[in-house]
């Protein structure tokens, strides 16, 4: 089973959520998700500025035989993405929940954290599948 | 039985094998209702020899005219090896190189084509080609529509000095994605495309402009400041070019300060026969930072686990069979077989022998277009530099010019009024490296008789 | 060795060059490259050597064995090539009047007679140049339709969950959204879930009959009944039509609009992956969107449809006549069968893909949808192995590379996991059918005691397992000359 941090949160479609000091939350992809996508090659990520509600299409990770689309968790605007998937998008494999982390939210509406899973409800999730 | 290799014993022991009475058994699953009993409306069986002689009489029922006409397909020479090598079964009967192990050969070939490419249009990668020219130019508007980030109009800047065929394709193929297509008319003196009719864009949400050099008038558009302005309004430039010309025209890599973002064009010129129109070649190059938006195949290459320099197929997260309905488009294949030739042709010729053959085109070309503005009631009609083709004007309608050349065996050109009605009695004209003085006296000679007896 | 590896500056085949070099006419310097290209410069032997040696690096039909499912990699023959490939067909123009080249009409004009009588339908346009082309005509056509009759809101097309991928992505060129429908156990589609979508946004169905996983789609009468009602159209992708040539056509089954895969039915060349040809059908009430340009005979001479004819034609799809070479080569190829010949292509196709199933069975591996008759295809699955050996559908493949078999097509449909899609098409005889049989036991018992080097396969190709992962991180697209 793979590592499923008790201090995140998590969406359905196997983002992981951290809320920060500032009230904003970094986003990346479960170790889960990254072990069924294998090799990642490149990781196309939004602008900064961007404002997105939650469930829309956000981002792209491509591995070599498959390309995921990842849904913002929840709505915000992207205030910073990790440039140095450019070069390493391998960080995604070595690193999912640390240097693999995608894109950073200010949150617009607050209340959407609360529909999140817990790492107990996604553990259950992914057992399920 | 045709190309079926099967004896009545295999028959019988595969019908064992299976627990099928007979071959019809194998069909039960569908509903009788809806078989039919053969194809009555489809000719009978014939023999090899039989077919031989009658695909002899059809291409007896084909004549072979002397050529002045090019609009998009050029009479080039083809050295003999290029065919010899690509028609072998190991490159004429190989699948998609899905399996690289087994594909070594195809994809070395396109990775070197790919190399080729780039050198011709000074940019940084190719794909491995897509249909021809016309769909090329389509594909292109789209990519360039995904390229361009800060654009929101999917607007596009089409001048009419593009190929009106290649016009219509676009139309047909990205009609239903909200794209719309803005004509750029020609300036009446030089051929290529009204500056002024660019200001009155300036400003506004471009999402990109196509560059066709030379253009359909044969005439080289002025690509520098086209690009730069282009450049200006956040727009992406697609080149639509020659091959051949590019041996000796500035590439699109280098127009302006920045270079044209996407080239594309037909790649028939490259050893490929005319064929009756088909099967041609798109070729499609473009900056590396818009490589994942490229659509169609595209090689690179790795090591072997060994550490030995391999080939495959890669970036097909991209493509349709991964995608499916967010591919760059829904193009399966490439051309391979005709790059295959292409490829061969390209290194037959050389650096040199690409270079002269270009040089040799256009100075046919200047030859031809001397000779018959010579004529009395002939005269140029454009005063920009042309490549190889280049339009000129009679003092009455072509049409029944090009019916009396035809009888003399010479096809003079390409009558331009029905897609320029304001270029009346007007023909595009052309001449490649394969037309030498003679042919170009027998035409001036046939040409000045029908004139003269009028 | 690379070609431009064997590049030296100076070198020149001067057997190419132009025979004439006129007094160079002179462009004015601002249009004119300042370095020339960086093509190779080698002689016209290094030239033959070097890509006659890339060639027998390929596995080709005609080489090898290619029981690639959903791809009828049947023998191409070479009258085909030979007879298409003569100088008046070559030479030709694609812009030469109709009067010089009335032979080369002939032959598309029979052509388009012949794909209508075999599909059942009664117009055809040949130009699309691959399936993907065709299957965009088609679903442009479809679009159309609804459009002409102000029945805008048609814009949801479905498509079967085991479609190939190709099928989307043509509904979104189309600028139509794509709704899945599923596929039962027994490999039919789910009539139910098909009642549910259909509906007033229905512009249509895409289907393949035999379907992706190799079995016929019997309820077809009842989804054609169901489709029209809802006042949807039915698009026939033709990936299959080998299966069924001659004993039910797509016309009869309900379809409005058919592509033919002329480089998988009509035995015309892959080519390493092109040019294809995807030649569309289509019934009485789609006629006047078919595309441009088409051939009509007038019982004297043949000439083009022209574009003022066919005002509601959805356009032109390529600059000239598609991938006319390519047709040619379907067309002597038609001839060779004649009808009584393309019966037996789906009698013999089946009888050898169903053998081969029956073998497979016996010798113990695991058979999708064995309950049901196979059709020119059938699917095994690996998944027992991959997860008792650690020994994967992909790895099966590349072993069977060694035994000089191209590898099936593997994971695709996407339905079945670690599968193997095998066809085997008619032209190949009982021993090699048994040769493969006997390649795929081997490698299982093989699979069973010594899985690392089944694994580590292939090892007798020219090169080794590639690094693809390295090959997209760090991209290699385009040789450049080494600095200094």
């Amino acid at each position: 089973m793979s590592d499923i941090p008790a201090d995140l949160k998590y969406s359905k479609s196997h983002e992981w959520i951290e809320v920060m000091g500032n009230g904003d939350v970094t986003v990346g992809i479960t170790a889960h998700a990254q072990d069924l996508l294998g090799d990642m090659v490149y990781v196309e990520l939004p602008e900064v500025g961007r404002e997105i509600s939650a469930e829309e299409e956000i981002a792209v990770v491509e591995s070599v035989k498959a390309a995921a689309d990842i849904y913002a968790p929840i709505s915000g605007v992207v205030t910073e993405i990790n440039e140095t998937l450019a070069d390493q998008p391998e960080s995604i494999n070595n690193d999912p929940f640390g240097d693999g982390w995608l894109f950073r939210l200010k949150p617009t509406d607050a209340d959407e954290l609360e529909k999140l899973l817990d790492a107990d409800e996604y553990r259950a999730l992914i057992e399920a599948e | 039985m045709p190309f079926i290799p099967h004896t009545e014993d295999d028959i019988e022991q595969m019908l064992a094998t299976i627990g099928a009475a007979n071959i019809d058994a194998l069909f039960d699953e569908i509903p009788a209702a809806l078989r039919v009993d053969g194809l009555p409306g489809v000719p009978t069986t014939m023999s090899e020899a039989e077919v031989s002689r009658l695909m002899t009489q059809r291409a007896a029922d084909v004549q072979r005219p002397l050529c002045f006409v090019g609009a998009g397909a050029y009479d080039h020479h083809i050295p003999a090896a290029v065919w010899e090598i690509a028609t072998r079964g190991e490159f004429y009967s190989a699948y998609t190189p899905y399996q690289a192990e087994a594909s070594q050969g195809t994809l070395q070939l396109l990775y070197e084509y790919q190399s080729m490419m780039t050198a011709l249009t000074a940019l940084d990668v190719s794909n491995a080609s897509l249909y021809d020219g016309a769909s090329a130019l389509a594909e292109a508007i789209l990519m360039a529509v995904r390229c361009n980030r800060k654009s929101k109009s999917k607007r596009i800047l089409m001048p009419t000095t593009v190929h009106p065929l290649y016009r219509k394709v676009v139309r047909t193929i990205v009609l239903s994605q909200g794209i719309e297509l803005v004509e750029l008319p020609y300036d009446a003196c030089g051929g290529t495309i009204l500056a002024a009719a660019l200001s009155e864009h300036e400003g506004s949400d471009i999402t990109a402009l196509v560059i066709p050099t030379p253009n359909f008038f044969g005439a080289l558009e002025e690509v520098d400041t086209l690009t730069d302005w282009a450049h200006q309004q956040d727009a992406q430039v697609i080149a639509l070019v020659n091959p051949t010309s590019l041996a000796l025209l500035k590439p699109p890599g280098e127009w302006g300060h920045k270079g044209a973002d996407i080239a594309c064009g037909e790649g028939q010129p490259l050893g490929i026969p005319l064929a009756g129109g088909g099967p041609y070649f798109g070729f499609m190059c473009c900056k590396k930072a818009h490589v994942r938006q490229m659509p169609g195949r595209i090689v690179g290459a790795t090591l072997d686990l060994q550490g030995k320099r391999g080939f495959t197929l890669t970036l097909q997260a991209r493509e349709q069979h991964i995608r499916r309905s967010k591919a760059t488009s829904n193009i399966c294949t490439n051309q391979g077989l005709m790059v295959t030739a292409a490829t061969i042709y390209m290194a037959l010729l050389g650096r040199e022998g690409l270079v002269r053959c270009a040089a040799a085109c256009h100075d046919n070309a200047v030859a031809l277009v001397d000779r018959l503005t010579a004529i009395d009631g002939i005269s140029k009609v454009f005063d920009q530099p042309f490549f190889h083709e280049a339009v000129i004007r009679f003092e009455r309608p072509v049409a029944g010019l090009l019916e009396q050349l035809a009888e003399q065996n010479i096809l003079a050109g390409y009558a331009l009024q029905g897609d320029y009605p304001e270029l009346e009695n007007c023909l595009l004209v052309c001449a490649t490296e394969q037309r030498n003085a003679a042919d170009i006296e027998t035409f001036a000679k046939h040409l000045q008789q029908i004139i003269g007896s009028h | 060795m690379l070609i431009f590896e064997q590049s030296r500056a100076g070198r020149c085949n001067r057997a190419q060059l132009p025979s004439s070099q006129a007094a160079h006419s002179a462009l004015p310097e601002r249009f004119l490259r300042k370095t020339e290209p960086a093509l190779p410069e080698v002689s016209e032997m290094q030239t033959v050597r070097h890509y006659t040696r890339l060639s027998q690096k390929n596995f080709s039909i005609d080489t090898h064995f290619y029981p690639l499912g959903s791809c009828t990699m049947k023998y191409n023959p070479r009258a085909c090539n030979t007879l298409a490939m003569q100088g008046a067909f070559l030479g030709q123009h694609p812009h030469a009047p109709v009067g010089m080249i009335q032979g080369f009409l002939a032959c598309l004009y029979d052509l388009q007679q012949i794909l209508a009588e075999l599909s059942g339908m009664r117009g055809v346009c040949l130009t699309p140049m691959a399936g993907a082309q065709g299957e965009f005509a088609g679903v442009a056509m479809m679009r159309a339709y609804h459009l002409a009759r102000g029945d805008n809101e048609r814009t949801e097309l479905l498509v079967p969950d085991a479609a190939h991928g190709t099928n989307p992505a043509s509904a979104t060129m189309c600028g139509l959204s794509v709704r899945e429908i599923p596929t039962l156990v027994n490999g039919d589609m789910d009539i139910a879930a098909l009642k549910v979508a259909l509906g007033p946004r229905t512009a249509g169905i895409m289907l393949t009959n035999p379907s992706t996983l190799g079995v016929f789609e019997r309820q077809i009468a009842e989804i054609s009944a169901l489709v029209h009602e809802a006042g949807g159209l039915l698009y026939y992708d033709g990936a299959n039509l080998n299966a069924i040539l001659g004993k039910v056509r797509p016309g009869d089954m309900g379809f409005d609009v058919i592509h033919i895969n002329l480089h998988k039915t009509f035995s015309t060349p892959h080519g390493g992956g092109g040019p294809g040809s995807g030649p569309v059908a289509v019934s009485e009430r789609l006629l006047p969107f078919l595309p441009i340009p088409r051939v009509a005979y007038d019982g004297s001479s043949y000439r083009w449809i022209a574009e003022q004819e066919c005002l509601h034609t959805i356009g032109r799809l390529s600059a000239f006549m598609g991938n006319a070479g390519i047709l040619l080569r379907a067309y002597i190829y038609a001839r060779l069968l004649g009808r009584e010949g393309m019966e037996r292509v789906a009698d013999f196709s089946t009888l050898n893909a169903n053998y081969i199933m029956a073998r497979l069975k016996q010798a113990g591996f695991d058979v999708a949808y064995a309950e049901r008759r196979a059709t020119h295809e059938f699917i095994i699955t690996l998944q027992r192995q991959a997860q008792e050996l650690g020994v994967n559908a992909a790895d099966f493949g590349k072993r069977l590379l060694d035994h000089g078999y191209h590898t099936p097509t593997i994971y695709f449909p996407l339905l079945v996991p670690e599968c193997m899609l095998i066809e085997p098409t008619e032209t190949e005889a009982k021993e090699t059918l048994d040769g493969f049989i006997a390649a795929l036991i081997s490698i299982k018992e093989e699979a069973e005691c010594n899985a690392g080097l089944t694994k580590s396969a292939p090892l007798t190709l020219p090169v080794r397992r590639l690094d693809e992962v390295k090959a997209a991180r760090e991209l290699d697209l385009a040789w450049s000359a080494p600095h200094g």
